[in-house]
């Protein structure tokens, strides 16, 4: 089923230097403006604006409920699955209103990868499961789809451990591997963005510290929001920071601040343990 | 007090698991029991202990005396307590019958042919009057022809039809049910399907026979209007909400996070359901279609209303067809109570026993290593 791909975000002009020191962006890569989100009767989010700048990792914390995932979720519409999800405001990636009602949200997706909390490879070969988005996005060719499928298990730091039983099913990796699954097939198809929601919750300290070191070499290509609930992963793989409480965005600042000075008493309370 | 183990501690619990676990015992005996019933009758076949030509041996009946008992009993057909019941001179009776009848034989070549044989339930034989050798069930006519294959290919026939319609569409809308509907739909859509399997299949084989075979014929314009196409069409019916149960079940297990994961990589809905749910849910999908065989090959009334009930060996659908499963039902309310016609029946049940038994092990064993495999087991 080949479908003609309208291009639905223009892609940002990468910066052609390899380091990615903060500088002085032109513009944000996801800017929302007052954003809202209700659940039937609920509201989620409420009157979210901020801006998400091009290969960063920008990390999402708060207490459970406050709608960090939710936000998360909107960048690629997943929410459009759930029933009854009503938005306002607007996203824009790279300029563009994502939600418009011409954006193909396929398309969108294939822009915006993400990583769910729990890993969740299809029960399909290691490889199969990387070739299956390929294929869904027109790689037919065998050499070819081979290449992508080293190069992608290469990035995510799998293909060491992998490289002799690519045709097994990716079920009988463990955790940690099925989760650097996850990732590789996530980036194989090049998105610009990948979210990720709280990749590494399910995961023993080990294959922690590994995903962290992976989404530290990561961002050298994408733009990665990471939702945590782990405050020194956040402290330790971000550059920016955003406090949820409730719904609200209280605060989002550079990492280093919101952990050493705060600007809100709650965010405050928050980091340094006092409730949450 | 103390820490006592087991039935001591919680003897009412004890008490109440034991006796569900014999009520649930007494499920797989009452089937046991069946077979062996039905099997029991069938056995003198299985045996070749059944003898049904016409010509056979007969003993004057001035040596009923010199005879053995049970070589008597077998002659004349009766059990012990009958050989007791009955007297010198109804036992003399018998015997004249029994020669009178050897006499009225006809003359045929096929006469003192034993038909239960197997050779003649398997293999085609040159009847008297037919100019090649034939397939033929006709278990009332002069010579009792028994052959099971025009049986056996018009239940696979019917059966096959039935799932090539029935399995497409109850897959189909098993995979829209569960992954494409929205919720509301899902709600009156679900039931509905399930709902087919409420009717009676006797409702089934009236609509076939007067609505279903009519419409059919004007479609198709075939000569026969009762045959396996109609009878599949209509056993398909009977099957597509076992199917789409079952299926629907399969694919609504699969985790959702498998969709959610292919969405998230850009699938369409569509394109989620199709090549990673079905392929997760392909052990549950193919027991779902190996029950709908057992359930087409076992079903009775729509077949024995629609097929025409004609023998033929035939793989043209559009010919009129008999099943096993009708032959039984049609036949077996006129047959002498063990007698070889009887007993024929019985071994088609017995047969058609076999056959659910083994697709269902091998629907198993199947299931089995497909799971392994997709769970990374092999």
């Amino acid at each position: 089923m080949e479908t003609t791909h309208r291009p639905i975000v223009v892609p940002a002009a990468r910066a052609p230097a390899p380091g990615n020191e903060p500088g002085p962006p032109a513009e944000p890569l996801i800017k929302t403006e007052a954003l809202a989100l209700h659940y039937g009767q609920t509201q989620a989010l409420k009157n979210i604006s901020m801006e998400i700048r091009e290969r960063m990792v920008t990390a999402f914390i708060g207490p459970s409920g406050c709608g960090k995932s939710t936000l998360l979720r909107c960048f690629n519409r997943m929410n459009d699955l759930i029933h009854n999800v009503r938005t306002t405001g607007q996203i824009r990636i790279a300029g563009q209103d994502i939600n418009h009602a011409d954006v193909d949200v396929i398309e969108l997706r294939k822009r915006v990868g993400m990583v769910f909390q729990r890993s969740n490879p299809f029960p399909k070969s290691i490889y199969e499961n990387i070739a299956y988005a390929l294929r869904l996005h027109g790689t037919r060719a065998r050499s070819r789809l081979a290449d992508i499928v080293e190069r992608s298990l290469r990035q995510a730091a799998l293909w060491e451990e992998v490289k002799d039983r690519l045709h097994t099913s990716a079920l009988s990796l463990s955790g940690g591997q099925q989760q650097r699954l996850c990732i590789a097939r996530a980036i194989a198809i090049q998105p610009e963005i990948l979210l990720m929601d709280e990749p590494a919750s399910a995961l023993d300290p080990i294959a922690t510290a590994r995903i962290e070191d992976l989404i530290l070499d990561l961002k050298k290509e994408f733009t990665i929001v990471i939702v945590t609930h782990n405050m020194q992963q956040a402290a330790r793989i971000s550059d920016h920071t955003a406090f949820f409480y409730l719904g609200d965005l209280i605060e989002m600042n550079a990492t280093s601040t919101i952990f050493t000075n705060p600007s809100m008493k709650q965010t405050e309370d928050y980091v340094t343990g006092r409730f949450g | 007090m103390g820490l006592q183990r087991g039935h001591r501690a919680r003897p009412l619990e004890w008490l109440v698991e034991r006796g569900i676990f014999l009520v649930s015992l007494s499920a797989i005996l009452m089937i046991f029991l069946i077979f062996l019933f039905v099997g029991r009758e069938a056995l003198p076949i299985f045996f070749g202990r059944t003898n049904s030509s016409l010509v056979q041996e007969t003993i004057p009946v001035d040596k009923l005396d010199s005879i053995p008992k049970p070589k008597l009993k077998e002659y004349l057909g009766l059990t012990d307590s009958e050989l007791a019941g009955l007297d010198r001179e109804t036992l003399q009776e018998l015997m004249a019958l029994k020669i009178e009848g050897a006499q009225q034989a006809p003359k045929d070549k096929d006469a003192d042919v034993n038909t239960t044989a197997w050779r003649y339930l398997l293999k085609p034989h040159q009847w008297t009057g037919y100019d090649r050798a034939e397939f033929i069930w006709q278990p009332v006519s002069q010579i009792h022809k028994y052959n099971i294959i025009p049986l056996v290919i018009g239940s696979l026939k019917a059966t096959l039809v039935a799932l090539m319609f029935a399995v497409p569409l109850a897959l189909g809308a098993a995979i829209y049910v569960s992954q494409l509907a929205g919720p509301r739909t899902k709600e009156w859509l679900k039931p509905t399907i399930e709902l087919l399997a409420g009717i009676p299949s006797v409702v089934l084989g009236f609509f076939s026979l007067i609505v279903l075979a009519t419409v059919m014929q004007n479609l198709f314009g075939y000569q026969s209007r009762l045959n396996a196409f109609v009878a599949g069409i209509a056993l398909g019916l009977a099957i597509i909400p076992v199917v789409f149960s079952i299926a629907e079940d399969a694919l609504s297990s699969v985790p959702r996070s498998y969709t959610q994961a292919a969405l998230a990589l850009g699938s369409s809905r569509w394109q989620a359901a199709w090549k990673i749910v079905l392929p997760a849910a392909i052990p549950g999908v193919f027991a779902a279609v190996a029950l709908g065989f057992g359930r087409g090959i076992g079903e009775t009334m729509v077949v024995l209303m629609a097929s025409g009930n004609a023998s033929i060996v035939s793989w043209s659908v559009f010919d009129s067809t008999r099943t096993m499963t009708a032959t039984i039902a049609a036949e077996l309310a006129e047959t002498v109570f063990g007698g070889h016609h009887y007993r024929m029946l019985f071994m088609i049940g017995t047969l058609l026993f076999v056959v659910t038994f083994l697709s269902n092990l091998a629907g198993d064993l199947i299931i089995h290593r497909l799971k392994g495999r997709l769970e990374g087991k092999r």
